[in-house]
């Protein structure tokens, strides 16, 4: 039964990639693309990896899917792209076959049982204070990945606010969003931040013992910060803003801070001392979730468009 | 006992897929956008609330059956106004994918 369903998700998989690809109109290909990020958190979720299944849910379907929806609105209104020619698809489809061949080589040149580090994270996890094997791995064993992370999601947005005009800058990220005070799009807007808020704050706390973290609740922030703005409640922040920019360096710069203390008390950078371990891992986490809930909000909006207040 | 909330799952969740079943349908056979809301709706807030009460009694613990009504809960709350949205935009010819 689990495999009838295993083979069915499969075979829905690579129909959605395909039809992704080969899609005329830009939109149906996005439609196709969120609809492969669900399936694809239905497929983490049946190989066990819940805290990948929420970020692929998360990020991979919901916040990536909004923003190809927005470049697609964007390209409507753009000058047509001239069509492919012959030679271009030769060389893309030569480039996708070999990048492909090399990947499949890899994996199955992989030795049975496969390398792996997992006994080496159960052994020391205990050392680092959290429960959670995958919160251990980004934010102690691997946490120089981690931190690079969060700097090249800064860097995205200052890439994204770069594409601004002169004339708008430094003002408001986006266009003015006036949904009817009264309208539905209002009405949602006012009841769903409560619930998102304890959802998106208690996924970001449970993530040290279990599946969650601080991608994944400040996603869910995010996204309850840009239905606001959608429906004309808030408005996003002027990009000159002094509190912004600290913000928004503030996780990165926590995370620094903590590296550097870990080459005086544990002699690396990055290190943690065991007995302070916990402690300092929570710390990071905390910078982090206001500094990521901000760029993931911001990115959607785009480079500022209005200078006026 | 066990035997008969056994049956209160099979039954409602089989019932569940069947409005998933008719919605689907609807949303392949309709003509227009508003009757394929129509049917989509049917789907999100029966299908799976049949499909919640039935699972209900299978998880094993009062907080995760709360946890389960309330995904229903919100998905009803999300889809109904959505579906209100979608159907706003195609009332207003500004349909985004005809």
């Amino acid at each position: 039964m689990t495999l009838l369903f295993d083979a069915a998700l499969v075979v829905v998989l690579l129909g959605l990639a395909a039809w992704v690809v080969l899609a005329r109109n830009a939109f149906a290909a996005v439609a196709a693309f969120i609809a492969y990020g669900l399936l694809l958190t239905l497929a983490w979720l049946q190989l066990h990896g819940i805290d990948i299944a929420l970020t692929e849910a998360a990020i991979g379907g919901g916040l990536t899917g909004a923003l190809l929806i927005g470049a697609v609105i964007r390209l409507r209104t753009a000058p047509p792209a001239a069509p492919a020619t012959s030679m271009t698809l030769a060389l893309a489809a030569i480039a996708a076959a070999t990048t492909t061949a090399v990947l499949a080589a890899c994996v199955l040149a992989l030795p049975d049982p496969a390398p792996t580090l997992a006994p080496l994270v159960a052994d020391n996890i205990a050392v680092t204070g959290v429960e959670n094997a995958i919160t251990a791995v980004l934010l102690a064993f691997r946490s120089m990945d981690t931190l690079l992370e969060a700097i090249v999601l800064l860097f995205a947005l200052v890439g994204a606010w770069s594409l601004g005009a002169d004339s708008a800058w430094p003002g408001r990220p986006g266009f003015a969003q006036s949904a009817p005070p009264n309208g539905i799009l209002a009405y949602l807007a006012r009841i769903l931040p409560p619930i998102g808020l304890v959802i998106g704050v208690y996924i970001f706390w449970t993530g040290a013992d279990n599946p969650g973290g601080k991608f994944q609740g400040a996603t869910i922030l995010a996204a309850i910060w840009l239905l606001t703005m959608a429906a004309g409640l808030t408005d996003a922040p002027r990009v000159g803003s002094r509190w912004l920019r600290a913000a928004l360096v503030a996780g990165p710069l926590g995370f620094i801070a903590v590296g550097v203390f870990g080459s005086y008390s544990a002699g690396a950078f990055l290190a943690l001392p065991p007995e302070a371990a916990k402690p300092l891992i929570l710390a990071i986490e905390i910078a982090l979730m206001p500094t990521l809930t901000l760029i993931l909000a911001l990115l959607l909006p785009g480079p500022p468009q209005r200078t006026s207040s | 006992m066990s035997a008969l909330l056994d049956l209160w799952t099979v039954v409602l969740v089989s019932a569940g897929a069947v409005f998933y079943l008719a919605g689907t349908v609807g949303l392949l056979r309709f003509p227009d956008a508003l009757t394929r809301l129509h049917a989509l709706t049917k789907a999100d807030n029966l299908g799976l609330g049949l499909v919640v009460l039935g699972l209900v009694p299978q998880v094993g613990g009062v907080i995760i059956g709360i946890k389960l009504v309330a995904v229903w809960l919100l998905v009803m709350v999300s889809g109904a106004c959505v579906a209100q949205l979608i159907a706003r935009l195609v009332r207003h010819g500004s349909d985004p994918a005809p």
